[in-house]
Order: structure tokens, then sequence, then C-alpha cells
């Protein structure tokens, strides 16, 4: 099959690569760049393990082509942290407050709260839990996801935080 | 004597962060990073891919299987069929229940996407184009869907493979359909009790087939080297220790030669039990082709192939006295096990522990029996997180309890204080067997209801049944209660083994000089957290820190035997082996303790993390001293080093329980129902890490909110799955789940080192007829008496039809 050259921006750094016009983003992403923080949970677009950002903009990764991601800036996971390793205030959230067992959603979920928190900085809850349906946890029962998110609305915006849940 | 200011036990305790408190968990630095290592992270040299040609119907003859076209396309390697598979004898696999179960279908198919064929492929694209491209040729034929048609005299013959034998697994069979026949319990005591009751229920309450769909599908990469004969697979595997001893007696490998590796699992909730094709041909096609092979479920694949959970038809009767005392329980169970008895329990239990359906309550008498038939639907019957059909129990009893309370106009709540097992009637020997450790049930049912204002909410329903009525609201508010009783830590090895092997578990720990330790066990965390809290055992044993401990599981090499985890047996088993490992280390640390400070073992006494002599507690060594004196300084006769291995045989299971209550308000012109409130109250014994257990609970309910409230594998009279995918089946967003309350009594358990008892399943288990319950209770004011499940809003509002609410 005839590949494309795409360019592209992934976590910061410039990518060119010649792909099938079939290869779905997120296959491209995690064999072809070795990103697998993004996961498939679902192949129909529901489950939103395999969200990145996308020219500020959450997408699901199985929903989209490679060719499509030409001249795109994408973060992963992967490039959440800070360069020097430190982490991002929702990581933190995560840990801090057990958002996450498995792992296998969380890439998507720390993914999409990030745009989420940059959409509406201080959400309420309600906010929270409608800005994370995309994204499908088995685990958690999103409780403590919505309050790992809320600690990091308050750490990013200054405030003070409260005790890790129970 | 030790010069510097000591901190005190408190703060030396605290600084273990050891059992009881919220440590915060290891595994999560690498998944908040992107970095967790799960199968289809793996990609090694050359490495192929598997992809199956499933069949589109529930039950046809193959007349033709054509493999030509598939094999000319660039790319494709290989084609297995069951042609293939036949001369190795692994056409047919074997299963934990005792059957056997088709690989790649041979001569006819029994379900819908059962495998047929499996193309290997340099890449999953061209393993897909592949697929297409094989052409079978179906005669289609009548299929059973109803496991109540099942065993009708003309009913189609499903297993031609086995049609004549009238013996199965576990007895006789009564019809070509028919599977086992299972009875427990006093039918001529049940008999006299109905005879003699003031009171009898009886109703049919079916439990519908469910899916655990854990959100990371069934996986693995099966690699074979031709020149060592050796062969690994990275796979996702609740139990990695059976899967190699399974792959060794089917692939005649010896089993050291074997090396089946679970890295991280992206969720199990009992999906990742059993063996299934896929993993099969990758390891027949890797040994073929000679390079590693990668077979990766897509959804669809998952939830129409592997592992179902429940489908139980549960004929329920009670007897009891007119003030409200239970006197009798009867249960008939159709269960319905698909095209292949692939039911993941111990050996000798074809229905689980589902004799735990008498419940929480004090039956005197009780009798079960369950009929397990086959059909046109996938194989499986796995205990989606709950131990083996616990969770079908609790349910039946739930709804059959409310269903009686209704019947004596008697509340629901003071219908299950009066008949509750009493806290001086521990241990207590169940109507059906079971030996029950401990539980304080009326404490934790009132602490329950006092923490809702239980009496508040009948009240407030009483009014707002009168508004209803009036025609001033057109929503229904119910109250669900349910009390469970869990059964878990499988198990004895009296009664239970997976293929003859007990189900005991492990734990190694090894003590390394500088203080700091690596543990390993026979079980496998799919997300429960167990590199944190075995940690935080062993730091409460041994008094290291417990961040000076690494927790290791899943690789069959390092890790001593075990029988993975499922049914809520990681805590009771392997973490009872665990403290028995960190005993053997400290009696020797105190040994060599006494040795150090020239005193008689016996006048050291342990304090937190160290040894100290008695009425001199100036005098002392610590754990970390100690560690290193085990490499140079023991007593004279002793062998160097400190670790422990434990293999722990569990002298009973546990029994953890909870109280839930859960409020909903029905919009009957819509079927929409809202959960306004869930109230949970677990009881798991000594609590090991109070995070993690709110996490299992916030999950398991959510679980049991998605079943209850929504979940179906439906099968359509054709034979086709109309749920198969999340577009169709059921998975709660965050918009949908409710908000969770938690609370806890503790009753630990007698018989485990650390009084623990294991959590992880109870939401589900109790938190399935809580809101069914609740369900049920907005409408029983109408004359309804029990409403199936799931209660989705068409069928709620299907009811609210038939109550006449429309008019």
């Amino acid at each position: 099959m005839a590949k494309h050259q795409i360019s592209l921006t992934v976590n910061g750094k410039p990518v060119e690569a010649l792909v099938e016009p079939r290869t779905l983003l997120i296959h491209f992403l995690r064999e072809d760049l070795s990103l697998t923080g993004p996961h498939v949970g679902c192949d129909t677009s529901h489950c939103g393990a395999c969200t990145v950002d996308l020219d500020g903009k959450s997408v699901k990764s199985c929903t989209m082509f490679a060719v499509q991601a030409d001249g795109a800036a994408i973060t992963t996971i992967e490039g959440v942290a800070g360069a020097d390793g430190t982490l991002h205030a929702l990581q933190e959230g995560f840990r801090e407050m057990h958002g996450l067992q498995c792992g296998f959603c969380t890439p998507g979920m720390i993914v999409r709260a990030q745009r989420l928190l940059q959409e509406i900085p201080n959400p309420t809850e309600a906010e929270i839990r409608s800005g994370i349906a995309g994204n499908i946890c088995r685990c958690t029962g999103y409780q403590n996801i919505v309050s790992a998110i809320q600690y990091a609305a308050v750490k990013l915006s200054g405030g003070a935080l409260k005790e890790a849940a129970e | 004597m030790n010069e510097t200011v000591q901190p005190s036990s408190l703060e030396r305790a605290e600084s273990l962060q050891g059992l009881g408190c919220k440590r915060r968990r290891v595994e999560d630095i690498r998944f908040i990073q992107g970095k967790g290592d799960y199968v289809d992270d793996k990609k090694l040299p050359g490495m192929l891919y598997g992809d199956f040609v499933r069949s589109p119907f529930g039950h046809a003859r193959i007349k033709s299987l054509d493999t030509s076209k598939a094999k000319a396309l660039p790319g494709v390697i290989a084609v297995l069929t069951a042609a293939d598979l036949k001369p190795l004898n692994l056409h047919y696999m074997p299963t934990l229940a005792g059957d056997v179960q088709a690989v790649l279908a041979e001569e006819k198919v029994l379900f819908q996407n059962q495998e047929v064929a499996f193309v290997i492929a340099t890449d999953r694209y061209v393993a897909a184009d592949a697929v297409d491209l094989v052409e079978v040729d179906y005669e289609p034929l009548p299929v059973i869907v109803d496991p109540f048609k099942a065993m009708a005299p003309d009913a189609p013959v499903l297993r031609e493979d086995i049609k004549d034998k009238t013996e199965g697994a576990h007895g006789a069979r009564k019809h070509y359909n028919h599977i086992f026949n299972w009875q427990i319990g006093d039918r001529d005591g049940v008999a006299a009790a109905f005879s003699k009751a003031d009171v009898t229920i009886k109703e049919l309450i079916s439990y519908q087939r469910v899916h655990p769909s854990p959100l990371e599908t069934c996986q693995c990469v099966a690699s074979f080297d031709k020149i060592k004969g050796e062969l690994t697979v990275w796979g996702t595997f609740q139990a990695p220790h059976v899967i190699r001893t399974v792959a060794s007696l089917i692939s005649q490998i010896p089993e050291h030669k074997i090396h089946v590796i679970a890295p991280d699992i992206g969720g199990g909730f009992g999906n990742k039990v059993g063996a299934y094709a896929g993993y099969i041909c990758a390891i027949v096609a890797s040994i073929v082709t000679g390079v590693p092979v990668k077979w990766v479920e897509d959804r669809i694949e998952n939830l129409t192939t592997t592992a179902f959970a429940r489908d139980y038809h549960m004929t329920t009767e009670i007897a009891a006295t007119k003030d409200g005392r239970v006197t009798g329980l009867k249960v008939h169970v159709l269960a319905d096990h698909g095209a292949f008895d692939a039911c993941a329990d111990p050996s000798k239990w074809p229905a689980g522990f589902f004799n735990i359906v008498t419940g929480s309550y004090d039956f005197p008498v009780a009798h079960c029996e369950v009929d397990g038939v086959y059909s046109n639907k996938a194989p499986g019957g796995v205990a989606y997180r709950c131990s083996f059909r616990v969770t079908e129990a609790a349910y039946c009893i739930e709804r059959a309890m409310d269903i009686l309370a209704q019947k004596l106009g008697m509340d629901p709540a003071e219908l299950r204080m009066k008949n509750l097992i009493k806290r001086e009637q521990f241990p207590y020997t169940s109507a059906l067997g079971w030996e029950y450790d401990s539980g304080d049930y009326h404490t934790a049912l009132q602490k329950a209801l006092d923490s809702v204002d239980y009496k508040a909410l009948r009240a407030e329903q009483k009014t707002r049944q009168e508004a209803f009525r009036r025609g001033e609201t057109r929503e229904l508010m119910g109250v669900g209660v349910a009390f469970f009783t869990e059964i878990v830590g499988a198990g004895p090895s009296r009664n239970c083994d997976i293929l003859g092997i007990a189900m005991f578990d492990s734990a190694e720990i090894r003590i390394h000089p500088t203080g700091s330790v690596i543990a390993r066990l026979g079980t496998k965390s799919q997300g429960q957290g167990h590199e944190t809290t075995y940690a935080q055992i062993i730091a409460s044993e041994i008094g290291l820190p417990a961040d000076a401990i690494t927790v290791e599981e899943g690789n069959t090499d390092t890790a001593p035997y075990g029988l993975g985890t499922y049914g809520s047996r990681s805590t009771p088993v392997s973490g009872a082996a665990t403290a028995m490992a960190a005993r053997k280390i400290k009696a020797k640390a105190q040994m060599i303790a006494a040795h150090l400070l020239e005193v008689h073992d016996d006048d050291l006494e342990w304090d937190v993390d160290r040894f100290q002599v008695k009425g001199n507690p100036e005098r002392f060594k610590t754990m970390k001293e100690l560690a290193f004196a085990a490499y140079h300084g023991v007593p004279p006769g002793m062998e160097p080093g400190l670790e422990a291995v434990s293999y722990y045989d569990p002298p009973n299971m546990t029994y953890p329980f909870g109280a839930y209550i859960c409020v909903v308000d029905v919009d009957v012109d819509t079927g929409e129902t809202k959960v306004r409130r869930f109230y949970a109250l677990d009881d798991c014994g000594t609590r090991i890490n109070p995070m993690i257990i709110e996490g299992q609970i916030h999950g398991g309910l959510t679980e049991a909110f998605g079943i209850a409230m929504g979940q179906e594998i439906h099968y359509d009279d054709e034979g086709n799955v109309t749920t198969g995918s999340f577009q169709d089946y059921f998975m709660p967003t965050a918009v949908e789940t409710p908000k969770w309350e938690t609370d806890w009594t503790t009753t630990p358990s007698p018989h485990h080192p650390i009084g623990a008892k294991g959590v992880g399943e109870s939401p589900n288990v109790g938190g399935v007829p809580c809101f069914a319950n609740a369900v049920n209770d907005a409408f029983k004011f109408l004359g309804s008496t029990h409403i199936a499940m799931p209660h989705d809003h068409w069928r709620t509002w299907t009811v609210a039809e038939q109550l006449g609410l429309h008019k």
C-alpha cells in the first residue's frame, strides 16, 4: 500500500514519517513512535483510553488516521510531565486521591483532564463529570478521579489542598 | 548501648507505612506517566500478528472452508484451521470445568463469533484483511438461546462430540444438552418446613448474562525458541502459574521450559482467569513459524467470546412463620453455560459456592439444586468480581427476602434484623454446609440504618406515595436494603482445587543485607494495588519500611507457585502467606538478636521495628541491623541469610459482609431511575489500606450499578449478540455513576494471621441486589412483586406501563 509522508509535532518534538493511509493514529503513536501510554480499549471510540491532545482538542486517536494528523501538534501522556520530570498537578492528584487502579484508562483520563482544566480552569463537579464522559474507567467508580481533577484545579490555581479521600 | 535519642514507638510505626495507613500506591508512579507495561506494549523483533476468522452464525454446520485466497495475500504467513490442529490433538482444549472446548471449530460452530480459523500475518492490518479472504460455507442449524428450551425432547443436539455420553464431569446427564445436576442440603427437611409454614413465597429470579469487560481485553504474545525448546508467553493472566501448568499439559513442553509472564494487567474482574483459543493459537503459531506471535482481542471479540458471567435462573422459595422468622429455603437453578462448560470454578464445585445462598440469615434448613445446560451462546461462566457464583446467590436471597417482607407486610430491614445470624452464633455452620468464620451483622445493619436515617426515609416515601396517588408527582421513591455475606479466599485444600492443584497461595520474602526487601507472590494484581498492600503487611510484621520493600508478581520463573488472583483470594490466602513468611524471618532475626545482645531468645520482646531486652529497652537491635547481621554475624551453627517462603493452605474461607442502602427516584413517564443516595458499609476484617479499600468499593459499586441498571449480553432468537460493543452494552460513565458513601465495621477473621478477609468483590456482590431492591421497592406499593434486571429506562418504563401508570 502506498505510503504518505507526514510531518507533525509529538510531545514537543518534530516527527517525520511515512505511513499507510489506513494506519490509525493510535497505532502510529504506539507502534511507530513507541509511545505506548495511550491504549486501545474499545475500537468504537467510546472508552477514551486512546485520548491524546491534538491542536488544543482532546481526540480519540483510535478514530483518526495518522495522515489526518499531518501538520498537527500532539501531546500524549508521555508529554504531560515537565521536561525535568516534574509531575503535572494532575499526575500528582491522581496518585494523591487514588484516582487510578489498573492504570489502563489513566493516560487518556489525565490527557483529557489536562485539556478540560484549560477549557474550564475551576470546574464544578458536574462539569468535571460531563467533561470526562468520553473516558471510561472500569476500576475506580470515577469518584476519586473527580477528586484528583479537583485537586489539580486547586493546585494549578494556587489554592489550598484538602486531605485525601475518606 | 545505643546512644542516640530514639523516636517513640508510635513515630517509628508511622514511618513504616504498615497496616492500616493510607499509603499512596507504588504502582501509580509508572501508570500516571504512561509507563505501564501491558501486553500489547510488547514489541519483539520479527513479531507476527494473529487474528481470528469467526462464525457469523449461532449454530451452523461448516460445509467448506477455503483459506487459499487468504494465504495468497502478501504478508500472510499461515492460516491455521482445525485440520491443522487436529494432528497435534489441539483442536480441542480441556476446560477448568472438566469439559472440552473447541480451539478452532471443526465440523460445527456453536455460538456466534466462535473461532474458525487463525490468520498469521506480518501486521495486524494485513491479518484483518486476510480474515475477510477466508471463505467459509455454513449451513445454519436451529438455535437455542433460551436455557429453558435446552432440554426439550425435540431440542436440537448442540454438542455432537459428546451427545451419547450419559456421564459428565460432575455425574449423570439427563439430556444431550444437559451438563450436570448438583444438589446440596436436606430435601425432606425443607419439604417438612414448607408443609408447616404460615407463609411461603416462590419467584423465578433471573440474573442476566453479563460480561466483566475490563478496559484492556485478553491478549498474549507467544515466543517459542526452537534452539532451547523453550516457550515464553506474556499474557493477561490472572493466574499465570495455572496457565503455565495447563500450557505444559496441553503442549507437552516441560513445565520448566515454559515461562509465563503476566505484566501489568488492565483490569480482570474474572475475565482473565481462563485459557482461551487465542492463547493456544498464538502458541501454536509461534512454534510453527519460529517467531513471536501476538494476539489481541478487540472489544467485540471480548464481549462475545471470552468469559461471560451469570446467566443464572433461580426459582426461589422461602417458608416462614407469620411473624417473619424464616424456616426453610429451596432454590432450583437453571444455569446457562453456553456452548462449552468453561466455568472457572474449583474442580469439585460445578456451581461454584452457590450454596452460600442462605446468605446472612439463620435458615434452619435449606436445599439447593443446580442444573447446567448447553446453549448456543459463548462459553464462560466466570466469577465476575465475586467469589464463584456468590453474586448470583446474594442477588437471589436478597431479592427473595424483600419479596417475603412484602408478602408479610413487614419492613425489609426489620425482616432482616429478625433473621440475621447473631454475633454469638459464630462460628456459624449454615444449613448448606459452610462455616462462617466471624460476623457482627446486627451492629452493621443498625449502623447502616442509623447512618441514612432509615425511618425518615420510609416516612418520606410514604408521603410521596400518597402524593403520587393524588397525582401531585410522577416520581416514585424506592429504598433498597441489602445485607450480604461473601465467601472468599478459596481455599482449603480439603475442598478446593483447580485441575487437582490445591488452592493454596504463596509468598517468598528475601531481606537484603542493607535491610531492603524483595517479596514475590503467587497472586497477580490487575489493579488491586498488591505492590502497595503486601509491602504494608510485611512492614508491620518485620519492622522494615514499606518503601524499602519491592513486591513482584506474575513471573512464573521467579514467583513461588500460586493459584492467582480472583475470588478475593489475594488477601485471605497470599496475604496470609505473606504474614507467615514474615514471621519465619522474624523468628530467625530474634535468634540473631539474642546472640548479638548476649541474652536468651525469651528475654527479648518485639517493639515495632526491633527486638529489645525485656525491662531494658535501651538494649535493642533493629531489624535493619539484624538484616546486616544475618549476612555476617549469625550464631554458631545457623545458616546465614534472611529469607523465607510460605505456602499457605487456608484452614477456612473468610466471610466478609456488609449492609448497603440505596435510595432511588424513578420517573414513571421516562423510566429513568436517579440514584439519590448509596451508602455502603463493609466489614472486611482487618483493614490493610483504607484508601485502597475505599477505591475497591467505589469500583465494585460502579460495576454493580452497571449490571443492575443496564447491562445484558443479549442474544436474539437467531443467536446473534445484540449488545456486542460499548455502543450497545451499557458502560457507566462519570455522568451516570452515583456518588458513593462508604463506611465500615471491623470484625477480624479469627483464623487469618492478620485477621483480614478480602474486600474487592463485596461491592459487586452486595451492590447488585441493593440497586434491584431499590427499584423494586419503588413499585411494590402498586402491587409489583419482582422486576427482572437490568433496570434500564425501557424496562422500567414498561413496568410502569403494565401497572397502568400511563393512563
